[in-house]
């Protein structure tokens, strides 16, 4: 009975001195510096710099910024199995520190930037593919990646000769299914009969879905066994596999998010790249930090379509730009798409 | 209460030490061959810990990987190797707030029913590797790898939205729990943060760890059984039911680890819920030693670690990487295996110097005094 009291006593004590460790000092935030305005401020999501797609391509934008207003802006990363009180203390970091606008680079920091938003109401935050946060001083930058997606199954449907097509999607999640789901109805609309496989590389983005070139590899592979001629991955780095196994069998591949085709790193395979189906994150994340530095910034839904040109698909390779017959398909869908005579499924 | 036995204490402190000493030795010696300060990043990130906000995300942190780590802790302290900790939480995790968004009870019902939810999924998905090693002889580690990724699968399927998923924007939930489960925690104000209140479940799980233990004759058996199995069996173990019951219970605790994030702050179970809690658990248990104190420091430092290294990112006038953070916390797992194997032969060869001594010293002292009897050491 004794010891236990002495156990409690310590347990108690130990608790207590948890809270009042935690009550004194100072909180980070209060103790950062305030001025003007440093420039715009990214916020990663897990997969980071250097995908070669989706956070490269808000880095671009970023830097777009910086040389014309002459920014010193900033883009910080996350770590693996953070919450979102991890994400609420970076970009209240940010906006303490004096960045603005403060851009969360992918949907996980929905939550966070709805808080912060909240807390700094001078600041202007962006949210890239999220259409939840609703606030004065948040701009919801998403995207009708649907619509391109559209165009690159009409495009794949003229193209193939096998009537077999694939689509390679990174991590199973509603994102990617908009991807999916835009390829088919494109592929389907455009020609009857041809076959579309679809596989996704992982269950979760900590897997490596959207990271890892060798999977992408494989899977291209599995498809082109399969009879596949045309596949059309949008699986952030591991596209860089799928682009490989194409050009080694000599059929094509679709890229997406920026044109891969110009793309340094794809150099090598680039005659194998059909096009791709541009998502303009870089145009998004300029526009906002553009926005702000004139004084109007933007605000609640700015939805990127074929209509506003912040998707769209790509024509660097002359086998794509040359092809008549494949060109007049994409060009009558795109006015269709437009006009809203066309639309386009999400899922 | 037991004799304060300064050997012991030496043996046990000198691992962890010797440790991270190593680990901070040889990051200096890679931030110099960067080329950067060797000191200021330790300086930044002690700074840190001063700041109340920063204080309440570590406390948050190290409670869930406390509990991680205590799971991983019951196998090691019965020879069993559970990596699957992190299938575990997962899993238990969803299927808390699945049946926290789908029932509806007053709090005091509400909130020990997710609580046993938790437990009995982490439970069910451990007992299956513990059902494997009793009746065919499976290794618990090849099971339990393998139950992750079937647990990844598992709630792939249970996210869908036509199961029991709820989509919000792009991100999959589970749908927002009813308020009567959600576990109050202590604000401490908008610029600090709130101390989620299963904090203090992690403390009552450490003590009564501790207690089951080192004061129960279960605790007993679950010990004899993991330093030697066949002569717990002659003392009368059962070792098959001891194997069975450290399972169940480290995947209990397990499934406990996930919810004071979830029962204190999310409320959903999202495509952003954090993963590989049961990986460090791991290194936090290697680290902490098995001791329900000594996990406690090694949750804390592996916390601090995490929260403090984010303010690398904006240190100026020259920022460093935070990664500095995980290449320490790499090298310290390194360090710990390492340091203890190097304490504990050293610790042995002390022994035998000083029975050795002292048989010496017994055998003079029987040739000087024949007539005198020599107590048994």
């Amino acid at each position: 009975m004794r010891r236990v009291s002495r156990i409690a006593v310590a347990g108690v004590a130990t608790a207590a001195l948890a809270v009042t460790v935690s009550a004194c000092g100072s909180s980070s935030s209060e103790s950062a510096g305030q001025g003007k305005n440093l420039g715009l401020a990214l916020a990663y999501d897990v997969g980071g710099k250097g995908d070669q797609s989706f956070n490269d391509a808000a880095t671009a934008g970023l830097e777009k910024a910086d040389k014309e207003f002459g920014y010193k802006s900033t883009a910080v990363e996350p770590q693996d199995g953070e919450s979102d009180a991890d994400k609420v203390q970076r970009l209240e970091t940010l906006a303490k520190q004096g960045y603005n606008p403060v851009i969360g680079v992918g949907f996980a920091y929905a939550p966070a930037v709805k808080e912060v938003a909240a807390k700094y109401p001078k600041t202007t935050f962006g949210i890239v593919d999220d259409d939840t946060i609703k606030a004065k001083n948040v701009a919801d930058l998403v995207f009708h990646e649907e619509q391109a997606s559209y165009l690159a199954g009409v495009a794949a449907a003229k193209a193939t000769k096998s009537n077999v097509v694939g689509f390679i999607g990174g991590v199973d999640v509603p994102l990617i299914h908009k991807f999916e789901a835009g390829f088919k109805q494109g592929v389907q609309d455009t020609k009857k009969g041809v076959t579309v496989k679809s596989q996704y590389l992982t269950e979760t983005a900590a897997e490596g879905g959207f990271s890892s070139p060798d999977k992408g590899e494989n899977a291209a592979n599995g498809q082109i066994d399969a009879g596949a001629d045309i596949i059309y991955a949008a699986a952030g780095l591991s596209g860089q596999g799928v682009i490989k196994a194409a050009s080694t069998h000599k059929i094509w591949a679709i890229g997406v998010d920026s044109d891969q085709y110009k793309q340094a790193a794809l150099a090598k395979y680039k005659d194998a790249i059909f096009t791709s189906a541009m998502k303009d994150v870089a145009g998004a994340v300029y526009n906002l930090a553009k926005s702000v530095k004139d004084g109007k910034p933007e605000t609640g839904e700015v939805r990127a379509s074929l209509a506003t040109g912040g998707v769209s698909l790509s024509d660097s390779n002359p086998a794509f730009k040359n092809n008549a017959e494949v060109q007049a398909a994409v060009k009558k869908a795109e006015e269709a798409i437009k006009n809203g005579t066309i639309k386009v499924k999400t899922s | 209460m037991k004799k304060f036995d300064k050997e012991r204490v030496l043996l046990a402190v000198a691992g962890p030490v010797i440790a991270l000493v190593a680990a901070i030795v040889l990051t200096s010696v890679v931030l110099i061959a960067s080329g950067k300060s060797p000191i200021e990043p330790y300086v930044l990130m002690l700074q840190q810990a001063g700041y109340s906000d920063v204080q309440v995300l570590i406390i948050n942190q190290a409670s869930m990987y406390y509990l991680a780590a205590l799971a991983v802790a019951i196998g090691f302290r019965m020879n069993l190797f559970n990596i699957g900790v992190d299938g575990q939480y997962r899993l238990a995790a969803v299927i808390t707030a699945v049946v926290g968004a789908h029932l509806a009870l007053p709090s005091f019902l509400q909130i020990p029913v997710l609580l046993l939810v938790g437990m009995l999924t982490g439970a069910l998905w451990s007992g299956i590797a513990g059902v494997l090693k009793v009746t065919r002889g499976v290794s618990e580690v090849v099971a339990t790898i393998m139950l992750n990724s079937i647990a990844t699968a598992l709630i792939g399927y249970l996210t869908l939205s036509d199961v029991w998923g709820v989509q919000v924007g792009n991100n999959m939930t589970t749908g927002t729990m009813h308020k009567s489960g959600w576990f109050p925690g202590i604000d401490l104000g908008a610029d600090v943060g709130e101390i989620y209140g299963l904090v203090f479940l992690a403390v009552a799980m450490g003590i009564v760890y501790w207690i089951v233990l080192n004061r129960t004759r279960f605790g007993f058996d679950l010990r004899a059984t993991g330093e030697s199995e066949t002569a717990a069996a002659a003392s009368g173990v059962d070792a098959k039911k001891m194997v069975l019951t450290a399972m169940l219970i480290s995947g209990a605790v397990a499934g406990l680890s996930g919810l004071p994030l979830l029962l204190g702050d999310s409320h959903t179970y999202s495509l952003s819920f954090p993963t590989g809690l049961g990986f460090t658990g791991i290194t936090i248990a290697l680290l902490g030693r098995n001791n329900p104190v000594g996990i406690a420091f090694a949750a804390l430092l592996i916390a601090f670690l995490d929260k403090a290294s984010p303010a690398l990112d904006y240190a100026t006038p020259v920022a460093y990487e935070k990664e500095i953070a995980t290449i320490m916390q790499g090298l310290i797992v390194f360090a710990v295996v390492i340091s203890y194997e190097a304490v504990r032969q050293w610790g042995l060869r002390r022994q035998q110097k000083r029975v050795g001594a002292e048989l010496a010293a017994a055998a003079a002292a029987l040739n000087n005094s024949e007539k005198k009897e020599v107590a048994a050491r």
